[in-house]
């Protein structure tokens, strides 16, 4: 099982074993094509969500969605952002952000 | 197996019996560094303060890792000019009823003959140290800390989670336990709330975690690292939901400052960031500084869950490293003492992993050295903080016995 549900409420999935693309991911009974490789430990949408969205991990909210994706896509940092306080990447320190 | 701790005057008991070299200003770091290599002892650690002006956070650490249960005497190294107060540290140290004694680089020949005076010095303390009786010691005597570092997408999923079992039996059977970072729980603040045993506490635990919020909102960063967000965590309240699940499920009885000892067992937050305005930098600048406040607070050892891998240990109190992501344990199965990263790939469960968790604690309280004890590591940072004393709310009431 490559996708682990933490929490029925979550609308996220969390990866266990590494996605490939083109993989077709079994999500709530139904099968998508996974758009990229996806690491362990990241995150894909378990429904579409649009932007605004609030993001449920553990049955709480980790942040709100900047823009849409799809059933299957990546949710990461180019398009989910903290509630709280900015998260930032090495790329992006020092640059005054 | 059995656990014979070392007992001490104050009645608390150690696991370990190190002789810790205290510089107590940068400047007396290589001399205190070298008696520690020229020893050539695993029981002889490092510790120490580099900044020259006072500040009573840091005084308080010492103190109270001058006096904690792993120790059976002090060496203090000073230049002689800084403002550290040595005479208060060792006051407390001797008053503890441990061996303590101070050089003064200033004032004992410079470096050569000061490395030269210290390293007799150790050795008569350890001689000291030795002599401390052993007594059976009991699982709720144990103050047990944990901290999680290089936090990946895995961490929340198998090492935390995993953590939080072994400190749910572990709290059931008596000893404390303490977890941290109250910046690592922002987002995580009205769940925790709920499970303080009193309301007023609970309000606490709320303000702990906003001043969290306010004090890394003006730093500019969260506690969020680049290779957490490499490891799949986007968002500091995501980070913070996978680090809140290292504390159990068992009710929160209290809240510490770094230096405060648990009255009773249970479980307790340790509140790490500063009071009052914005001073001296980050909270904790590395995973280190938490460490050495979680042993401030009498923690015999320390939980340490990592997903990225972090290698570390610490001086005075051993470290036991629960991997959570499966990759990174076969890229450094040297380094760990778990592998709780197995359940992902099922081949094991939380509870599984909880029990081999509990049953390596009581291990390694009997004497069994950790992988990065073994190693070598002794990893140890103070820098500067200022905090108030902890509110009425903060603590159960101390054990009638």
């Amino acid at each position: 099982m490559n996708l682990v549900l933490l929490h029925p409420d979550d609308n996220i999935l969390v990866v266990a074993m590494p996605v490939r693309a083109g993989q077709a991911l079994a999500i709530d009974g139904a099968t998508v094509m996974a758009s990229g490789e996806v690491a362990v430990g990241h995150k894909v949408a378990r429904r579409a969500l649009a932007a605004g969205d609030k993001v449920l991990k553990y049955g709480a909210p980790i942040g709100s969605m900047t823009a849409a994706a799809a059933p299957g896509e990546h949710v990461h940092m180019h398009n989910m952002k903290s509630d709280y306080i900015a998260s930032h990447t090495r790329q992006a320190t020092g640059e005054g952000q | 197996m059995s656990i014979q701790g070392f007992l001490r005057a104050d009645g608390r008991k150690g696991i370990r019996n190190v002789v810790a070299v205290a510089y107590l200003v940068e400047c007396a770091h290589h001399v205190a560094r070298t008696i520690v290599t020229r020893s050539d002892d695993p029981d002889v650690h490092l510790i120490g303060f580099p900044g020259c002006y006072p500040n009573a956070y840091a005084l308080k650490v010492m103190q109270a890792i001058g006096t904690h249960p792993n120790i059976g005497a002090v060496l203090l190294v000073s230049l002689g000019c800084e403002s550290f107060n040595r005479e208060a540290l060792r006051a407390t140290i001797a008053a503890s009823g441990r061996p303590v004694e101070t050089l003064v680089i200033q004032e004992s020949g410079g470096t050569a003959e000061t490395i030269r005076k210290g390293v007799e010095a150790v050795a008569r303390l350890k001689a000291v140290a030795d002599q401390t009786a052993r007594v059976p010691m009991d699982v709720s005597e144990l103050v047990i800390g944990t901290i999680c570092g290089g936090s990946d997408g895995t961490s929340g999923i198998t090492a935390n989670p995993a953590v939080g079992r072994a400190f749910d039996r572990l709290g059931a059977a008596g000893a404390a336990c303490v977890f941290e970072e109250t910046g690592e729980l922002v987002g995580c603040e009205k769940i925790m709330a709920d499970r303080a045993i009193t309301p007023e506490l609970g309000e606490a635990l709320e303000a702990s975690v906003r001043k969290a919020e306010a004090y890394y909102t003006v730093m500019g960063y969260g506690s969020f690292a680049p290779g957490n967000a490499e490891g799949g965590l986007t968002t500091q309240e995501e980070k913070s939901m996978g680090a809140y699940s290292k504390s159990g499920s068992a009710p929160i009885v209290g809240i510490l400052k770094p230096g405060d000892q648990p009255p009773t067992g249970g479980l307790y937050l340790l509140d790490v960031v500063p009071d009052g305005e914005v001073r001296f930098g980050f909270p904790n600048i590395s995973d280190n500084a938490e460490i050495v406040e979680l042993i401030a607070c009498g923690a015999h050892m320390t939980l340490f869950t990592t997903g990225r891998g972090s290698v570390v240990g610490s001086a005075v109190s051993p470290v036991i490293k629960v991997c959570a992501n499966p990759e990174t344990y076969r890229k450094l199965s040297g380094d760990m003492d778990i592998d709780a990263g197995r359940i992902m790939e099922g081949r094991g469960t939380l509870n599984e992993i909880g029990d081999e968790i509990f049953d390596l604690v009581l291990d390694v309280a009997a004497g069994q050295r950790t992988v990065s004890e073994a190693l070598g590591h002794q990893e140890f940072i103070l820098t500067y903080k200022a905090f108030d004393p902890i509110g009425p709310a903060c603590l159960p009431l101390r054990r009638a016995s």
